[in-house]
Formats: structure tokens, C-alpha cells, sequence
């Protein structure tokens, strides 16, 4: 039931932080791509969706 | 294709709006009330229901979960049906969460004033409540993606993504922060203790104003805007990537709230990092609102809604740029624990969603009543009244964190402290009068827009079921061009779902996960030693009178607040705190030194009459606690309750605590008899008093190499 040292150590924490950046650029860098290219009588179309 | 006709249920958005109206004006005249106790103590009456400590959190509860979060449920119902072109799901669902909703804030409410608190900012209500909110939270979702399932549009809008993102971040980040452990129907301790609870809590905390009063918002936003100005949002691929990066940046972003705290010094990066990036998403936004209205400025000289869409807008603009800027260490050096961060939120709340929610309720009410509104004179004076409300509240209150901040660093030639920590509150109690007149006038503006709709609805009748046409779902989908995944994904909104939770839960998980499991993250100190029974019951009266929100207990590694207050704080002093009592402000002094800095006697007059020990304190009295008996039944409950958190009682305390009780509390009434005070068996004040001499004891007892060892590591986590 102890939360206080659970596991007493997990090592490479730097891993952490450079999985998080990785996993953000490459999601990031994907969905700009897509954002750009995307046809834009689609991308039209939808942005009227709200004034119909 | 074959026609459909159905109906909207506007029935459930009037609902909503009745309760944003009158929410708002309760929440914010909880406000005032606080806000004048700071400079007036005694408009307390002498009540413990009325004292800052127990206003504040109505007032924060009220403002965020009342007013906006009806405001989003008033616009998500409203525009979800329209962009789906169905009714929603259930008629019994949103009847369920609209009065489950109304029934939370009531008993919230009492229960806050009745000093039933958990003692965490933002999450202050108990966990019965916790259970209740968890419950309708999933009402809300079923209602809503059954709604998008049975959709007759076949894209789905970017104000439903917003939409969904907060669903699944709100319910993770509720569910992850009221995680604890219930010892009465009204009393539970936080399952987590010290440096982890702290880091929950502002994971927490920050992702609340992320996910509630920023996402669902954005959401409106982008449906309400174009709506009002009758055009198309300026670009559809940057709201793309708005939504992305901003529900990816802004889960990590939650330590800034901590820095130069105890909080191991890698967590505390991570979140400054994350929290510049973060401006780019958030002015992406901003731009693309705005931009929306190019070639239509005219109009918004016209249009009282535009208008509050536009200062809404731009506060949005003005808060996230200053967000990132606070969360660089040396300016949250001098702002944190101030008023600056008091103003930079009202810039947000009063700004951003106040003035969208009057925008879009002057948009809405007019519409759903078949009516013009009332009177749009009186839309603009509301607009100028609330508007020199906000820069009346806001500039007093940055001009009194700076002044404060730049008070208690302040040195003499000598190398002393140059002001008493009490000059430094008594010298900006003219910027507190004048938030208040700031406060006033914006409450002023909403009492005119409730009269003005008032007035409009009681011209207009009102269509409870709302007549639309659409054709049904193609089975067969037309293609434009090429596919992608994002195509794909921008149709289905459980993947979509899912993904979000994805994106939110990775930053989550791996900027706590760390601070779980290491263990030279919370380096223990030997002499820390869990709290005897009378300081437990003591440090529950501190919760309960909410004394955190006003006092921290956290010394940071600064000149000034060494020479001030003592060592600073280290990470291992709090193991044993459930909840963690850091604090956000310092309205009065840090007290995480306090113990043994004074008599037992100045304690109890100081909390007796606050002013009798340091004239011009702004401290209200807290007379109940000299008549109020001890429960000390409770006492074996709250010890279990704690060596199942896993704080170190031995086994069989439980039964022996009272004894202990008994002892203490003798003693301390033995010392102030010494001083001439006699004071009846079992109140409460001599808990109190127990708690606060034993803050920061113990890490004076430990031998001194040990504490210069550990520091290294309990500081910056190396």
C-alpha cells in the first residue's frame, strides 16, 4: 500500500525526457505535413461546417 | 438523398445559460467578498464560514466549475448538435447531467463553507463529491460521443476535437488527483504525500485551467466566432495544428508552478521547457481567431458580441504570452507567491472566459428566443463597464506583486532584511481597495447583462425544440484526392479519442513516473519524524480554516527567505504530509520555520486577535477555534487512516494515540498558563498551536553533515 520508495531506483531518467521531445517532434512534424498538403476543397468544405 | 427532419434540444441549452447567469454573479461576489476581507478582515463577521479561507475556495470552486463549467456545457450542447446535425443522444443524459451538475455546486458550496476540504487548490472538495462529479463527467461523455456517433455530418468540426480532448484530459486528470483515502463521510487524506502530492496536485492544477477553461473554450471559439461574424475561420490547417501541439505541450507543463521548490530539479526544467513552447500553440490560436475578423473590423464597432469576442480573444493572447514568460525561473523568482499571479489569472478568467461566455450568451439568447436583444446599448456598457473592470483589477494587482516581491528582497548596506514582512502587506493595501472597486465594476457589467436578457427573453418566446433538415450519412464516402491518415482520423471520434488520451497521458505519465519510483528523488532525513496526534488534529484545523492560502510552507533557496525564515525547505521534511500544505501565496508570512520561533502564548493571542501581536495585520480572527472542543474520537481513525499511507506509526498506535493527546496538550496548556492564559481542557487552538510549533522542527534537530549530504540531492534532485 506504500507509495514512498515503491521501487527503489529506475535508471537512464534522461531517457524521459528525450523520448517525450522525440515523440513530440515526430507527431508534430507529421501532422504539419498532413496540415499543409491537405486538399484544400476538403479543408474549405469543413470550415463551413459551423455557417450551415 | 433522402431528407431528414429532426429536432435540436434548446430546452437543455436554456437550462445551461439560467445556470451560467446566476452562477456568475454568486461566484464573483464570492470574489469581492474575499477580495475586500483583504483589506477589511472583520467583513468576516466573526464567522468561520465567511473567512478568506473558506470564501476563497467558493469563489474559485463557484468562478471555474459553476460559472464556466456550465458555460462550456451551455455552448457544447448548443454547437455539438448543429455541427453534427443531430439531437443529442439522450434526452434523460442531459436532463441527468445538467441536474447532477446544479447538485454538485450546491452541496460544494455548503460543504466548502462548513470547512469540509481536502485541502488541495482547485480539487478542494471532499470525496464524496470527487465520486459525484467522476459520475456525471461520464454522463456528459456518453451523451456526447453518442451524439457524434449518430452524426449526419460526415467531418468532424475542430471545436468537437477540442470538445473531446477535454472530456478524456479532465476525467484522467480528476481521477489521478483526487485519488485518497476517506476517514469520514466529509474528511479524506491525499493518497499521495509531500514533493509527489505537490507535483500531482500542479499536474493537476495547471492542466484545470488547461483542459477547463482553455480547451473546451478554444472549442466555442471556434464555432461561435465564425458563427458571429458570419464567416469561416480565417485557416482551417492552423487550427489543425492549434489543437495538436497545444493538448501535447500543455500536460508538461505543470511544474513551473513549482520552481525553486523542493520538486527535483529535471521535473522543474521539463516544465519551463514545455511551457515556452507553449506559446506558440496558444498564439496560433489567438492570430487565427483574430484574423477571422480581417476585413470586418467595422463590424466590430457595431456589435456589442464581436466586441467580447475580440477583448476575449486577445486577454486568451495576452495571459498565454505572459504563462510562458512567468514560467522562466528568474521572473517566477520574483513573481510567485505574489499577486502577479493573482492578476495574470484574472487576466485569463475575467478576460478570456468571461467575456467569451457574454459573448456568446448576447449571441445566443436573442437566438434561441426569436427576439433582437433587449437592448445593445446596454450590451456596450456593460462591454466598457467590464472591460475598465478588468484593467482596474489587473495593473493594482501586478503593480503589488512587483512592489512586494521587490520589498521582501530588499537588503540594507548592513546585510539586514530592510522591511518587516508586515510593511511589505500593509504598503499595498491601496492597490487591494482598488481591485476591489476593479472587481466591483465587473460584477456592476454582469448584473446589466443579466437585466438586458432578462428583458429580451421575457419579449421573445422560446422554441424549446428546434426544428432541422439534413440528409442522412452516405454510406459510401466521397473522396477529394488523396487520403491520409489524418483524414481518417479526423472522422472517428473514439480513435480520436483515444489518441488524445495518448498524447495527454505520455506527458502525464512520464513526468511523474520518475518522481514515484526514484528514490533518491525524496532523499529521506532521520530526524523527520510523522506528526504526534495532537499535531494531526491540528494540521487538519489548518486545512479546514484553509490557512495554505494564504501562508506557504516552503522556503526557497533564496538570500532573502533564508535570512527571513531559515534553511530552506528539502524535499524529504514533507514525506509524511498528507496532503502538502506548500502553498501558492504569501498573503501572510511562509511558515514552514515557524515552530519554536515563538511562545505557545503569542500563538494563541496572535490567533485570538491577530492585530494584538502585529498591528496593521490583515489576519482575521479565529475565535471558534478557543470554543470549539477537540474531537478526539476521530483520533484512531486518522492514525489507521495514516499507517496505511504508509507513515510509520507502530503497530497498535492507533489505541495509544489519545494517551499521547492527552499529554501534549496538557503540556501546552501548562505553557500558557505559565504566561497567565487559562484555556478549557480539549479546544481546539491547542492543536493548532501543537502543529504550528512543530513546523520545521525537526530538520533543526538533525546533526548538521547530514542535512549539508542530502541537500545536493534533495535540492536538485542530482
Amino acid at each position: 500500500m506504500k507509495f514512498i520508495h515503491y521501487i527503489e531506483k529506475v535508471s537512464g531518467v534522461s531517457v524521459y525526457g528525450i523520448f517525450s521531445l522525440t515523440l513530440f517532434v515526430l507527431i508534430f512534424g507529421v501532422m504539419l505535413v498532413w496540415a499543409i498538403r491537405a486538399d484544400r476543397k476538403m479543408i474549405d468544405e469543413i470550415s463551413k461546417i459551423p455557417l450551415d | 438523398m433522402q431528407t431528414e427532419h429532426f429536432y435540436y434540444d434548446n430546452k437543455t441549452v436554456k437550462r445551461f445559460a439560467y445556470a451560467v447567469l446566476f452562477w456568475s454573479i454568486v461566484g464573483m461576489l464570492a470574489g469581492l467578498w474575499a477580495s475586500i476581507s483583504l483589506f477589511y478582515p472583520s467583513i468576516n463577521l466573526g464567522l468561520p464560514a465567511t473567512s478568506f479561507g473558506r470564501m476563497r475556495p467558493v469563489h474559485t470552486n463557484a468562478v471555474i466549475f459553476a460559472f464556466v463549467g456550465n458555460g462550456i456545457f451551455m455552448g457544447v450542447y448548443y454547437s455539438l448538435q448543429r455541427l453534427c446535425k443531430t439531437r443529442m443522444y439522450s434526452n434523460l443524459l442531459s436532463s441527468l447531467h445538467f441536474w447532477g451538475w446544479q447538485l454538485i455546486i450546491v452541496v460544494g458550496a455548503i460543504t466548502l463553507w462548513a470547512g469540509k476540504t481536502s485541502g488541495k487548490e482547485y480539487a478542494e472538495l471532499e470525496w464524496p463529491l470527487d465520486i459525484a462529479i467522476a459520475v456525471v463527467w461520464i454522463i456528459f461523455g456518453v451523451n456526447m460521443f453518442g451524439t457524434i456517433l449518430k452524426r449526419r455530418e460526415k467531418h468532424i468540426y475542430v471545436a468537437i476535437w477540442f470538445y473531446i480532448a477535454t472530456w478524456v484530459t479532465v476525467a484522467m486528470l480528476h481521477i489521478v488527483n483526487s485519488v485518497e483515502l476517506p476517514v469520514s463521510m466529509w474528511k479524506s487524506y491525499s493518497w499521495y504525500a509531500g514533493v509527489q502530492d505537490a507535483l500531482v496536485q500542479w499536474w493537476y492544477g495547471h492542466n484545470a485551467v488547461a483542459f477547463f477553461l482553455t480547451t473546451p473554450y478554444l472549442g466555442l471559439m471556434y464555432y461561435f466566432l465564425p458563427k458571429a461574424a458570419n464567416r469561416p475561420i480565417y485557416s482551417y490547417r492552423l487550427s489543425i495544428i492549434h489543437f495538436w501541439a497545444l493538448i501535447f505541450i500543455y500536460i508538461w507543463a505543470g511544474p513551473h508552478h513549482l520552481l525553486y521548490t523542493a520538486l527535483p530539479d529535471w521535473a522543474q526544467s521539463l516544465g519551463v521547457v514545455f511551457s515556452v513552447m507553449l506559446i506558440a500553440p496558444s498564439w496560433g490560436g489567438m492570430l487565427n481567431g483574430l484574423f477571422t475578423l480581417r476585413g470586418a473590423w467595422d463590424r466590430v464597432r457595431e456589435d456589442p458580441v464581436l466586441k467580447f469576442l475580440v477583448v476575449a480573444i486577445t486577454c486568451y493572447g495576452m495571459a498565454t504570452f505572459e504563462g510562458p514568460m512567468l514560467s522562466l525561473k528568474n521572473v517566477n523568482a520574483i513573481s510567485h507567491f505574489t499577486d502577479w499571479t493573482i492578476a495574470h489569472v484574472h487576466i485569463g478568467a475575467l478576460g478570456w472566459n468571461g467575456f467569451l461566455t457574454f459573448g456568446i450568451l448576447y449571441w445566443l439568447i436573442p437566438r434561441m428566443w426569436n427576439t433582437p436583444l433587449y437592448s445593445k446599448k446596454l450590451a456596450e456598457s456593460h462591454f466598457w463597464i467590464g472591460t475598465i473592470g478588468i484593467v482596474l483589477y489587473a495593473v493594482p494587482l501586478y503593480w503589488a506583486g512587483f512592489t512586494q516581491s521587490m520589498m521582501w528582497k530588499n537588503f540594507t548596506e548592513e546585510g539586514q532584511l530592510r522591511f518587516q514582512f508586515l510593511e511589505t502587506v500593509t504598503h499595498i493595501i491601496p492597490m487591494y481597495v482598488t481591485r476591489s472597486i476593479g472587481g466591483a465594476l465587473y460584477i456592476i457589467g454582469a448584473l446589466i447583462m443579466v437585466y438586458n436578457l432578462r428583458k429580451t427573453i421575457r419579449q421573445g418566446h422560446f422554441t424549446a425544440q428546434e426544428l432541422a433538415e439534413a440528409p442522412a450519412l452516405p454510406a459510401a464516402e466521397t473522396t477529394h484526392g488523396r487520403t491520409y491518415w489524418h483524414r481518417w482520423i479526423e472522422r472517428r471520434p473514439l480513435q480520436m479519442l483515444v489518441f488524445s488520451l495518448i498524447a495527454v497521458a505520455i506527458g502525464g505519465l512520464i513526468e511523474m513516473i520518475p518522481t514515484f519510483l526514484v528514490k533518491s528523488n525524496i532523499p529521506t532525513i532521520s530526524s523527520v519524524k510523522p506528526y504526534t496526534p495532537l499535531e494531526l488534529h491540528g494540521r487538519d484545523i489548518y486545512v479546514r480554516e484553509g490557512c495554505y492560502l494564504c501562508h506557504s510552507q516552503m522556503v526557497r533557496p533564496f538570500r532573502d527567505e533564508v535570512a527571513r525564515y531559515g534553511e530552506y525547505s528539502k524535499a524529504g521534511e514533507f514525506v509524511y504530509d498528507h496532503p502538502f500544505q506548500w502553498g501558492s501565496k504569501r498573503t501572510g508570512p511562509d511558515l514552514a520555520r515557524v515552530g519554536g520561533k515563538y511562545p505557545d502564548s503569542w500563538h494563541y493571542n496572535h490567533l485570538l486577535d491577530p492585530t494584538s501581536m502585529s498591528p496593521g495585520s490583515i489576519m482575521p480572527n479565529y475565535g471558534w477555534l478557543f470554543d470549539t472542543e477537540l474531537d478526539t474520537l476521530r483520533t484512531p481513525g486518522m492514525i489507521h487512516a495514516m499507517q496505511r499511507l504508509g507513515v510509520p506509526y507502530p503497530a497498535g498506535y492507533a489505541a495509544e494515540a489519545n494517551g499521547d493527546l492527552a499529554r501534549q496538550e496538557a503540556a501546552i496548556r501548562a505553557s500558557l498558563k505559565g504566561d497567565k492564559i487559562s484555556t478549557g481542557a480539549n479546544k481546539e487552538i491547542v492543536a493548532l498551536i501543537a502543529y504550528l510549533q512543530r513546523l520545521g522542527k525537526d530538520i533543526k534537530a538533525a546533526p548538521k553533515e547530514q542535512t549539508a549530504i542530502k541537500d545536493g540531492g534533495a535540492l536538485m534532485g542530482n
